[in-house]
């Protein structure tokens, strides 16, 4: 099929209806408004529900009701809105349903910019909700890798019975690339026996609920949600490495802030300096062993965090390379970006620093 | 070209803003008094405000909706001077029928002066894919606008991926949707790196230095 050009939060929603999302339920927030106002368009064409919710608290509810049910759904927003949506992700988690859930991050704290942040990756990553809970979390660079992660977010959510979260910044949902669609690798996905679509007079009543009064069956069901997390950790690891076969300086980053790295690579080797990016596309699981072999195999002396924030994936960064090589940071909160000319200073400190 | 003024509007995501941006530095090259109004009051990225500093450093003046990186839409008031005799001036609307929206108040001022209003088609957007697609936003357009369209301007691309071949197929469609509407073609825009590499009449092409880049290309 011939190549389209796509806007990245439309690119996201037509990649959900690809994948069988039949229900969205969402809030406005910018930059991400074109996602609901896409499936607004287009979901009538499919027959499928978009409904604007009250409030993002309402509509991650509405997508617990309808994942509850056995439905593909999808619900997005912005840092604080994805902030007002917690309780609802910590609630699905614990009550094991797929959700697929997309925040288009700002800056902030609070109501901080409308400007493309990363900052919501400890919110992200570490869970803004209460509890033992994770959620797959994975952070695309480019419009085509989104549209290709985000369906493949819904198998990943119907096999582990899991939400996931399509963790991108305004500046992917707002610019425009070339799209190629295609399908994910098919997996062979169980079918939902637990959801609660009736009866027919045929089976017990399916209960889903996240409450567990007696703590020994709570403490069961966190060793159960325990071992689901393992097994994701061992099979749903992403990361992609860009010239470091010979790096002397690696810049770790995600996202918008992995293509500007790309570029400040390219323009050191220009200038005789062998950089190299290790891009982590699964934020959780994070490719914690892959990021400690790409930096520990070869020729490199240092390694570079480049984040869209004061420095949140870092932690897992150190965590990674656990005190194998030099950590530096360089990123900028708020909705601002860090330079490829920033970026190529930083590497030549953090080099003149070994 | 004092005198005048050209609107700029479009589908979402169809390539006014680096059209409009390119037409203030081509006419400013040709000797004019620019003025651009970025009346985008829709969307807050990727808009000609951005390149407000390299357009000012060129004589170009820029009159910018003020509020407009709090997610305010408000229109500057400034932008009546471009209803004032002698001025040769550029309107970037915000996307589709909405951002039309902010043109339709201005209609009867338009009317009074000489003024032409463009509207820009990218067939590889998947939302303006075909003449008739692409007519429909046309006709929202000026119903928001109360302005009618003077003329067609083709920006078929696909950013890096763009080849000869994209521009070509969006100037026979552009055709086709001229033929059914009765608009002439005025532009084929593309990027400098295919000039005298395509068989379009040379007073349509518009060679274009892309100016609204991602944080990555600077």
């Amino acid at each position: 099929m011939a190549k389209e050009l796509w806007k990245g939060n439309e690119a996201v929603a037509e990649a959900a209806i690809r994948a069988g999302c039949r229900y969205f339920f969402g809030y406005p927030i910018t930059p991400q408004n074109e996602i609901p106002e896409y499936f607004a368009r287009h979901m009538p064409e499919h027959d499928g529900v978009f409904l604007q919710a009250e409030s993002e608290v309402a509509a991650i509810n509405m997508a617990y009701g309808a994942a509850g049910s056995g439905a593909r759904v999808m619900t997005s927003s912005s840092s604080p809105g994805i902030s007002l949506k917690q309780e609802g992700i910590s609630y699905i988690a614990g009550a094991e349903l797929p959700v697929v859930i997309v925040n288009m991050m700002r800056g902030g704290p609070g109501l901080g910019s409308i400007a493309p942040g990363q900052s919501d990756y400890f919110q992200a990553t570490r869970g803004g909700g209460n509890g033992d809970y994770r959620t797959v979390v994975l952070a695309p660079a480019t419009i085509q890798e989104m549209t290709d992660l985000t369906q493949e977010a819904f198998d990943i959510a119907d096999l582990y019975r899991i939400p996931v979260l399509v963790l991108a910044d305004g500046m992917i949902g707002q610019m425009m690339e070339a799209v190629e669609w295609k399908k994910p690798k098919a997996r062979k996905l169980p079918a939902k026996g637990w959801a609660t679509d009736g009866t027919k007079g045929k089976r017990e009543h399916n209960i889903i609920n996240s409450l567990f009064i007696d703590p020994k069956d709570c403490t069961q069901h966190n060793q159960n949600l325990q071992k689901k997390h393992d097994l994701i950790t061992q099979n749903e690891i992403r990361f992609e490495e860009y010239l470091t076969d010979d790096a002397e300086v690696l810049f770790v980053a995600y996202g918008t802030t992995a293509r500007i790295c790309q570029s400040a690579a390219i323009k050191l080797r220009e200038a005789g300096v062998k950089a190299g990016v290790f891009r982590p596309i699964s934020l959780w699981p994070y490719p914690e062993k892959e990021l400690y072999l790409c930096a520990n195999r070869g020729c490199v002396k240092t390694v570079v965090c480049a984040e869209m924030s004061m420095g949140q994936m870092i932690d897992d960064v150190k965590i990674a390379l656990n005190g194998s090589k030099p950590v530096r940071f360089i990123g900028s909160g708020g909705g601002t970006f860090p330079t490829s000319a920033e970026l190529m200073a930083a590497a030549h400190t953090a080099l003149e620093g070994v | 070209m004092n005198d005048h003024l050209t609107i700029v509007t479009g589908h979402y995501g169809s390539g006014k803003t680096e059209f409009a941006v390119n037409l203030a530095f081509r006419l400013a090259r040709e000797g004019n008094a620019v003025t651009l109004a970025d009346l985008d009051i829709v969307n807050p990225y990727f808009c000609s405000r951005e390149r407000k500093e390299e357009m000012t450093s060129q004589g170009i003046r820029v009159i910018v909706s003020k509020g407009a990186d709090s997610d305010l839409p408000a229109i500057n008031p400034e932008v009546y001077a471009l209803f004032e005799n002698g001025m040769c001036g550029i309107i970037d609307a915000g996307g589709d029928a909405v951002g039309a929206q902010a043109l339709g108040r201005f209609s009867q001022k338009i009317k009074c002066i000489p003024y032409e209003l463009l509207c820009v088609v990218n067939f590889n957007r998947p939302e303006t894919n075909t003449p008739q697609k692409a007519e429909a936003y046309l006709r929202q357009i000026e119903y928001s606008a109360r302005l009618s369209a003077t003329g067609l301007v083709n920006n078929t691309h696909l950013d890096h991926q763009t080849t000869t071949h994209d521009i070509s197929r969006g100037a026979e469609l552009i055709e086709d949707l001229s033929r059914d509407t009765g608009i002439p073609v005025k532009y084929h825009t593309f990027e400098e790196r295919f000039s005298g590499r395509l068989q379009l009449p040379q007073e349509q092409q518009f060679p274009m230095q892309l100016y609204m880049k991602k944080p990555w290309e600077f």
